[in-house]
Parts: C-alpha cells; structure tokens; sequence
C-alpha cells in the first residue's frame, strides 16, 4: 500500500511542476508590459517601475525568476492582491470555506437522490421510471447550470418569494467563524435565526452546483448496478433464498459503488469549474467569484495564485480518490 | 504490392459500405431519443443557415416603441413580436435565430480544432512511444489538472476577450481527450496483424499512422467528438455569460443571458428563452451521441 502512495505521488511530480510554470508564465504571457499588468491600472512613475521590477526580479534571467517564484510559493508566499493590498493567501483562507461549504452540499444533494435513483432504476430496467429518469439525467447533463440558477431565482426567489437572491448570509447576523461554514457555525454559536438564514441561501445554489453530478451519479450508478445485477455472487446470493431487498442493498450495491466513488471524486474538477457560474451568478463569496472578479478587476496577482491554488486543491483531492479507491479495492493495488 | 491494390477496391466497394451504413442506422434508429435528437438537430443547421428568411427583424434592429415587451401569449404582447423584446427594442426569437449560427459555428470549429491537434498528438504518442510519448502525455496530464471553464476563462484572459479566441481557447481545454483516446487506439491496434502486414509491405510511418491506423480508431473518435461538440457549446456560452466570449451585441446565447441578467425579475422571457435555446441543442447533440455509442461501440450493443 505504501509503495503504491509513493508511486502515485511520484507521478505527480511533473504535473506539479507542470502546473507552477503555467502560473508563472501566466504574468508573463498577459499582453502588454507583466510589471504594469502587475501593478495595475493605475500608472506608475519610472522610479516606482524600477522599484517594483526590483521587487518582483523581473531584471533577473528566466530561470533564476522561475526558481525564486517556486521558492516562494513553497514558503506560502502567494502575493499580494493588487486591489485588497491583503496577502492572497489570507483571503483566499476567508474565502475557501465558502466554496467548500457549498460544494459539500452539493455533492450531498446529488448524492442523496442520485445514488437511490441510479440503484432503482436498475431494478426496475427499462420501466417508465428507468427511462423517465434516464431521460431527466440527460437533460440534467445538458444544463447550462448558468441559466438554471437564473430560472430558478426568478421562480423561489422573484414569484415565490421563499429564498433571498444573493449572498450567504442575512446582513443582520455576525458571528467568528469557528468551523468556515455558515451552517455549522449558527449552531455552534446557537443562532437558531442565523442557521436559518444561512441555509435559505444555501439551498438554490447548492441545488445549481448538484445539478451536473447528480445526473452524472445517477447514470453511473444505474450502470453499476445493471453490471453487478448481472453477476454470479448474486445469482448465487439469489440462489440462497435471500430477500430481495438483501441481495440488492448488500450483495450488489457494495460492489457497485465502487465506480460510483471514482465517479463522485472525479466530480471535483466540473465543482469547482460550476462554482465559478453558481458563485457569480448568486453572488456567493467563495472563490469561483473571487476569480472571476479578479480577472475583470486584472487583479493578475490574485488570479495567477488562484490558479495555483486551484489546481493544486484538485491535484490532491484527485490523489485522496485514488488512494480510497486502491483501499476498497484490492485488486487496484497490485497492478 | 499490386495485390494489395487490386484487393483493396473490392474490400471497401460500395455494397460493402452500403451494408455498414444500414447496419449503424439499424442500430442508431433503434434508440428513439438518439433520432429526436437528430432531428432536432437538423431543424436548429436549418435555422442557422436560413436565418435570414426565417427570422422576422435583423438581429440588431431596435425598435425604440417596444422595450421588454412580453411574448405574444402574456398579456401585453403582440404577435408582431413572437417572444418578446429585450431591454433594447429588439426582436428575441430573430436574435434567437441568428443566435443558432454562432453556437454551431462553436461546435463546429472547436471540434475540429481539438480533433485535429488531438489526433495529431494521440497519433505520435501512441505511435513512437519513448519520450515523445512521455513529453506529450505529460502536457495533456497538465492540461486536464485543471477545471475546465477556469482554464478556459485564464487562456481568454491572456488572450483577449472575443468569441474567436473563446473558441481557441476551448479547443485546447477539450484537446487532451482526444490525444487520450488516440493515443490508447493506436496502441492497442499497432501490435495487429493488418498492421504488421501492412509494414512489412513497406509502408512508412505516415502511412501506417493516417491510413492503416487512423482509420480503425475513428469510433471511439465520432462518439467524443460529439460529446465534444455539446461541451464546446455549453462552455462558450458560460464564457459569453461571464462576459468573456462573444462581445454584444452578438446574438449569441450566452451573451445573451449575460445582458438579460438584471432584468431576471422584472421580465422573465429574456431569461428563459436563450438558456432553453441553449438546453435544447446541447440535449439533442447528447441524445445522438448516447445514440452513436450504442451504434459504433460493438462492446455497448446490445445484442
């Protein structure tokens, strides 16, 4: 087990560098002059220019740039944003929990009706309910889910008036957050008005953001299921005169969520990609939002470590289901 | 060698290609929602390449007595316009119209620029092996580290905003699939006989990899290309949405949705219209897809 975690770590060594040359070419590739891009929009004067070359070392040969960017991104030294003057690391730490909090919930929601889904339409193959629901998950898969947040506000939020639009929270609570997410928080602090408010929010764009790995999970876990079906350990549990409900919830299922596990990590990218569209569009202060608003900000401090960060989060959670995945899975492991 | 060439005709002659085509239409038309989807999607190349006969105003005439008029039904609305205004005076179902040449354009130019460096890639990957193989497969490991969109949405940062470069920045993000895929054909076909064969017969390596390889891994190929398509889609209009893609006043229907945002509660149509615009073709791209998985893939039919 250990000589395959080193393998797979060991793999991952040149996409790592790989991925902090895209970021550090990122500033460099902007058109126009990197130390003004850098800078911002505001000018500078020919001393201030020289100072900050100095300062980013721009004046040093390629190279000797690229190892100095790495030295200090290895010591946690991603920046400082050009419109917050705050060290990208500290907002990036403020912001974060707000994604996670709402990719969480997400993945529960598609989780929760997807799995049942997936396993009851397998049964049931080729009923009404398998095709109908086959036929919503493509319609799922196919969302612009930028449009389904809109529609969505404008049904809850505009005609029914039962979730607010935007935002994470009523602007009427403050608390320190303890734990990052809203939810949690309210209850620890025992705000039971908060917690409520927090979850209003909540709801539409976790909802949003579920929509795509909901469709994906319930196609992959019909499929799963449909395979396993199929098997002789079943026949034979069948065979041993076990409820039918047995064979299925033990027999087959424990089989069968195994692609489903790799499904749901491998769901993790298409995240945090839809959390840049849910976040923008329900003006939800996660990090999707804070990308996108520094790209339009040219904040290119901010984006070029958002970048890193990103990439690096889905590096690692990719790395987490592979290591799961060898765990429920003996077989990987040997090969 | 002029065995080979008298052999040759006779294999790929007409009956023979007559029977492969009705055999995948045997098994596409088998699967209802893949021949909605096609005929779906033969009415949406309609609607782009007709347009102008179709639609009932140009694009980006703006009619300054007719601000968010409601669609015909509504109370408010007329039949002079079908699907209502927009904030501007001008004409939905006509911006929809023309809206339907851009999004297949996207498709149309994203997957062929992704098939073409994929194959490409995949082809000299899955063909030399060695460190040209490691180097490329590296490359597209990098690209696939990371999100999609934000890939995307960085590579129009650099590039500038605009739809063409949109679309070139989309090829690139959805090229690695393809390289993949080729990359795994070609390897698992160069050990065949027919190759081996075709080797000996003295072809060179380009001929071995575009006409004796290629052709037996375009299955595989056609089924992503077409999911392809739907993505390329899907991922120009949430550029155009962010502001990023298409510029207005282009009709294209995520631009569309992004101009129509602070309207959201006040009139519901501009909303709806050019996401259901969007959904509609994605959906029916996906349905002929899932139909040509199940036509092309021997392993997938059922039997």
């Amino acid at each position: 087990m250990l000589r395959y975690l080193l393998n797979k770590i060991a793999l991952l060594i040149p996409t790592l560098v790989g991925i902090t040359i895209c970021a550090f070419a990122f500033v460099r590739l902007l058109p126009g002059d990197p130390i003004l891009a850098m800078a911002g929009e505001h000018g500078v004067t020919p001393a201030r220019y020289e100072e900050l070359k100095e300062q980013f070392g721009y004046n040093l040969p390629i190279w000797q740039q690229y190892a100095r960017y790495v030295g200090e991104v290895a010591t946690g030294d991603f920046g400082v944003s050009i419109s917050s003057k705050r060290p990208v690391i500290e907002e990036f730490k403020t912001l974060f929990p707000a994604t996670l909090e709402l990719s969480f919930f997400a993945m529960i929601f598609a989780m929760v009706l997807g799995i049942p889904a997936g396993i009851f339409a397998a049964v049931k193959r080729g009923s009404w309910f398998d095709q109908s629901l086959m036929g919503t998950a493509l319609v799922g898969y196919s969302m612009p889910i930028f449009w389904w947040g809109l529609l969505l506000i404008i049904f809850f939020s505009g005609y029914l008036g039962w979730t607010p639009v935007s935002g994470r929270m009523g602007l009427q609570f403050f608390f320190k957050p303890i734990t990052g997410f809203m939810t949690i928080d309210s209850i620890l602090y025992g705000k039971w008005d908060a917690f409520r408010s927090a979850l209003s929010h909540l709801v539409l764009p976790a909802i949003v953001l579920g929509t795509i790995p909901l469709a994906v999970i319930a196609r992959q876990t019909r499929s799963a299921m449909l395979e396993v079906l199929g098997e002789d350990y079943v026949r034979t549990a069948r065979a041993k005169g076990l409820s039918s409900a047995r064979v299925i919830g033990v027999h087959a299922l424990r089989n069968a969520l195994i692609p489903v596990v790799t499904t749901i990590g491998l769901q993790v990218g298409t995240l945090l990609a839809g959390a840049i569209l849910t976040e923008t569009i329900f003006a939800w202060p996660g990090i999707g939002k804070w990308m996108v608003d520094s790209i339009f900000k040219r904040d290119y401090v901010v984006v070029q470590s958002g970048l890193l960060l990103i990439a690096l989060i889905v590096m690692a959670v990719n790395l987490i289901v592979d290591v799961l995945y060898a765990v429920i899975n003996p077989r990987i492991r040997a090969a | 060698m002029s065995q080979s060439t008298e052999i040759a005709p006779m294999a790929s002659g007409s009956p023979d290609r007559l029977t492969g085509f009705r055999t995948f239409w045997h098994y596409f038309s088998v699967n209802r929602g893949a021949v909605i989807g096609l005929f779906v999607f033969i009415l949406l190349v309609l609607a782009a390449l007709f347009a102008p006969l179709l639609a009932p105003y140009a694009p980006d005439v703006q009619d300054k007595t007719a601000f968010l008029r409601p669609p015909a039904w509504q109370a408010g609305g007329s039949a002079q316009y079908l699907l209502g205004t927009d904030a501007v005076g001008r004409d939905i179902l006509s911006r929809l119209l023309y809206g339907a040449r851009f999004s297949l354009l996207i498709g149309a130019v994203v997957v062929t620029l992704a098939l073409t460096g994929g194959i490409t890639l995949g082809l000299l990957a899955g063909y030399f092996r060695g460190w040209v193989d490691v180097a490329i497969m590296r490359v597209m490991d990098l690209i696939l580290a990371f999100p999609s969109l934000l890939l995307a949405l960085v590579l129009v940062t650099i590039l500038g905003p605009g739809l063409f470069n949109a679309m070139l920045a989309i090829s690139l993000v959805l090229q690695p699939h393809f390289a993949r895929l080729v990359r795994a054909a070609v390897m698992a076909e160069k050990s065949r006989e027919y190759v081996v064969a075709a080797k000996v017969a003295g072809a060179g390596h380009l001929r071995l990899m575009l006409a004796t390889i290629l052709p037996n891994c375009l299955a595989p190929l056609i089924v992503q290309g077409t999911l392809s398509f739907s993505n390329a889609i899907l991922e120009a209009a949430a550029l155009g949405f962010l502001g990023l893609g298409a510029q207005p006043p282009t009709p294209e229907w995520g631009t569309m949705l992004a101009s129509a945002r602070e309207f959201i509660l006040r009139a519901w149509w501009v909303v709806t219209f050019p996401g259901l615009a969007i959904l509609i073709t994605v959906l029916a791209i996906n349905l002929i897809g899932d139909g040509l998985r199940d036509a092309l893939d021997p392993k997938l039919r059922r039997s």
